[in-house]
């Protein structure tokens, strides 16, 4: 079996029966493959604004007084936090409610960040689990070994009032990678050539495996973003191999023990270290992280191997991320806007590489450059590194962790005909704002050196890795 | 297998609208109306930059064929749910994207995977759908598609209207 064949087995439902249930497969022991129909249960079912939005109403049709598991839940406003207005005010409200009338356990609130920082920084997504999101990219834990996947709102609901998912087993599509990084090279840079190679449709229902010596390349924050981005090609998950990288980031970040109120007070605490730059002063786990690893020989539905060492900036033009081509390639289109953020480059990585392009520049007064941290934690460390000054020195505006620009939804909505290099997942028309304005999506590194040009270009090659 | 369900009908009968590739659900249901509790201005905004006035145009009955990667993008049920409000009784697509599959299954939207769907009609077409016996029929042209059967477990969703009455059931609510 595959790494998320092993952890779908795993999650098969104990209560679930061939015959009760009328579907088409009678396995019920921990085996499992690709296109067969399974009942699954659940680890964390991950739910934003769309818990006021459908989940709610739907869910309350039931006339269930309860929640199946109130403990499996986390529940975080991200999307439009603060809110820009009384609709998306009342929509918080309508969410808080059913948090606190259900008891939701894991219960955020609105000043943690973006739903999938979040998760992983509090220790949610550990190898092995299986965790569903009413969110497209809840794929970006595939990069902490764990399966996760987007569902809808009525998937919510079931989960909610049975404690079960139906999935199909996805076929797994194998990616190692190879070869040394050049330096001005991301996450982003890597899912965007497999964007250009697979397409928006090339994975469809498929789930991706990445592997291969070359992953000590690739930083946690830029795995969190290639994961991100699986979805983009249409596929199901993007689930990394565990290495020592990994072990590192999971023993710095335990899975939580406590309900958020506690532990914000311990992040808080744990949020000021007092000198190194790096280092998590979160408590130290004792535990190894026990990786879940693929069978040898198992026979994937493909293999591709890509050489890092042959991948450079690349960029999507509108209006689909598989549009994309290297930026070297790229005329020096001038830009209204440059926006560093999102669930897909907002994280420290992204944050102190930008910064370096950026410092001692100034951008030009016609472009507007919007800087999001991710997360509150993130948010805090970028403080104490000094990046958020140099952002501000530079003319940036840095704004406080919400989605708001990438889905048009405020802090730099676009107007008529308006061009914005994104360093976001998505570039659809209309996607930020008038159906006229364009997104081009590019790395964090091509963001920053865009945003001070004011033109797309190309990132400088740095002296060492970022 | 066994069709009892009062409402359901394993017929669907109507005009042919034509769209093209990665119909995305920002297209569908754009991010602006989302956080609208009031579901008529969702409806109102449907497909807006595709097709203008499709809310007013559309009718009961009606089907949507599409090319490759019908919903793409965000996880957002809200896309399916506008289109089954709407009228849309049938979308038949190269092919789909994973959570708009779910979603339409979900809410017991019946969605075909058809990858030579450019070749089954024009806009405004009449087509007739046998759910159950997995034929398409054009009925301007009398030409018959078939496509590959429901499975059982997908055909009880439809079957139902969707995963809520499946619930029901199961919790005997
Ligand atoms: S940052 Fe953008 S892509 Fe990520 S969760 Fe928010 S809206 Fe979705």
């Amino acid at each position: 079996m595959s790494i998320s064949d092993k952890i779908l087995a795993k999650h098969i439902s104990s209560t679930y029966t061939n015959k009760k249930n009328n579907i088409e497969t009678s396995k019920i022991e921990k085996s499992v493959t690709p296109g067969e129909f399974i009942q699954v249960s659940v680890d964390y079912i991950m739910v934003h604004e769309q818990l006021g939005g459908r989940i709610a109403p739907e869910f309350q049709k039931l006339g269930l007084n309860h929640i199946w598991d109130p403990e499996q839940v986390v529940f975080i406003l991200d999307h439009w936090v603060p809110p820009p207005d009384v609709r998306a005010a009342k929509m918080h409200q309508r969410a808080n409610t059913f948090a606190e009338k259900y008891h939701i356990k894991w219960n955020f609130g609105q000043n943690q960040g973006i739903c999938h920082q979040v998760l992983p920084e509090k220790g949610f997504a550990q190898p092995g689990r299986l965790i569903v999101g009413s969110d497209s990219h809840t794929t970006t834990y595939g990069a902490f070994n764990c399966f996760s996947t987007g569902i809808g709102a009525t998937d919510v609901v079931n989960l909610f009032a049975t404690g079960e998912l139906w999935f199909v087993v996805p076929e797994t599509i194998r990616v190692n990678f190879h070869g040394n990084l050049h330096s001005n090279v991301l996450g982003k840079d890597i899912v965007l050539q497999m964007l250009r190679d697979f397409k928006t449709d090339g994975a469809i229902y498929d789930g991706f495996e990445f592997g291969g010596e070359g992953i000590s390349q690739i930083s946690i924050d830029s795995r969190m973003t290639i994961s991100n981005m699986v979805v983009e090609m249409g596929a199901k998950n993007g689930i990394f191999e565990g290495d020592k990288l990994l072990a590192d980031w999971l023993r710095a970040h335990p899975p939580p023990t406590e309900a958020p109120s506690t532990l914000q007070t311990i992040l808080q605490k744990s949020a000021r270290p007092n000198s190194s730059k790096t280092s998590y002063s979160a408590p130290i786990s004792p535990n190894t992280p026990r990786f879940i690893s693929p069978e040898k020989g198992y026979n994937y539905k493909k293999t591709l191997e890509y050489d890092l060492s042959e991948i450079e900036p690349m960029i999507a033009r509108p209006y689909s991320p598989d549009n994309v081509i290297p930026v070297a390639e790229m005329e020096p289109i001038e830009i209204d806007e440059a926006f560093l953020g999102s669930c897909t480059n907002g994280r420290l990585e992204d944050l102190r590489i930008a910064a370096r392009i950026v410092k001692n520049h100034t951008v030009p007064t016609d472009v507007k450059f919007i800087v999001i941290p991710a997360s509150r934690d993130i948010y805090l460390k970028a403080m104490h590194e000094g990046l958020l000054e140099i952002f501000v020195q530079a003319g940036a505006m840095v704004e406080y962790p919400t989605c708001g620009p990438c889905i048009g939804g405020h802090m730099g909505v676009l107007g008529p005909d308006e061009i914005c290099i994104s360093s976001s997942n998505r570039n659809f028309k209309g996607r930020m704002g008038d159906p006229s304005s364009q997104t081009y999506l590019a790395s964090s590194a091509t963001v920053a050196a865009s945003a001070i040009t004011g033109h797309i270009t190309s990132p400088p090659q740095e002296k060492t890795r970022i | 297998m066994i069709h009892n369900s009062p409402l359901f009908s394993p017929i669907v009968e109507g005009r042919v609208w034509r769209v093209g590739d990665s119909i995305d659900t920002d297209l569908i249901v754009p991010s602006h109306v989302l956080t609208e509790q009031d579901y008529t201005k969702l409806l109102e905004a449907t497909l807006e930059s595709v097709i203008p006035n499709f809310a007013k145009q559309v009718q009961k009955g009606d089907i949507i064929i599409a090319g490759k990667n019908f919903g793409c993008g965000s996880s957002r049920e809200e896309a399916v749910f506008v289109l089954k409000e709407l009228g849309i009784r049938a979308i038949i697509a190269e092919s789909f994207a994973r959570i708009f599959f779910r979603n339409a299954i979900n809410l017991g939207l019946p969605v075909i995977k058809f990858p030579a769907s450019q070749t089954i009609g024009k806009q405004w077409d009449k087509l007739r759908i046998d759910l159950i016996q997995g034929t398409m029929k054009n009925l301007n042209t009398q030409q018959i598609f078939k496509f590959s059967n429901f499975s059982p477990f997908i055909l009880r969703y439809i079957e139902k209207g969707g995963a809520i009455q499946v619930i029901k059931e199961r919790l005997h609510l």
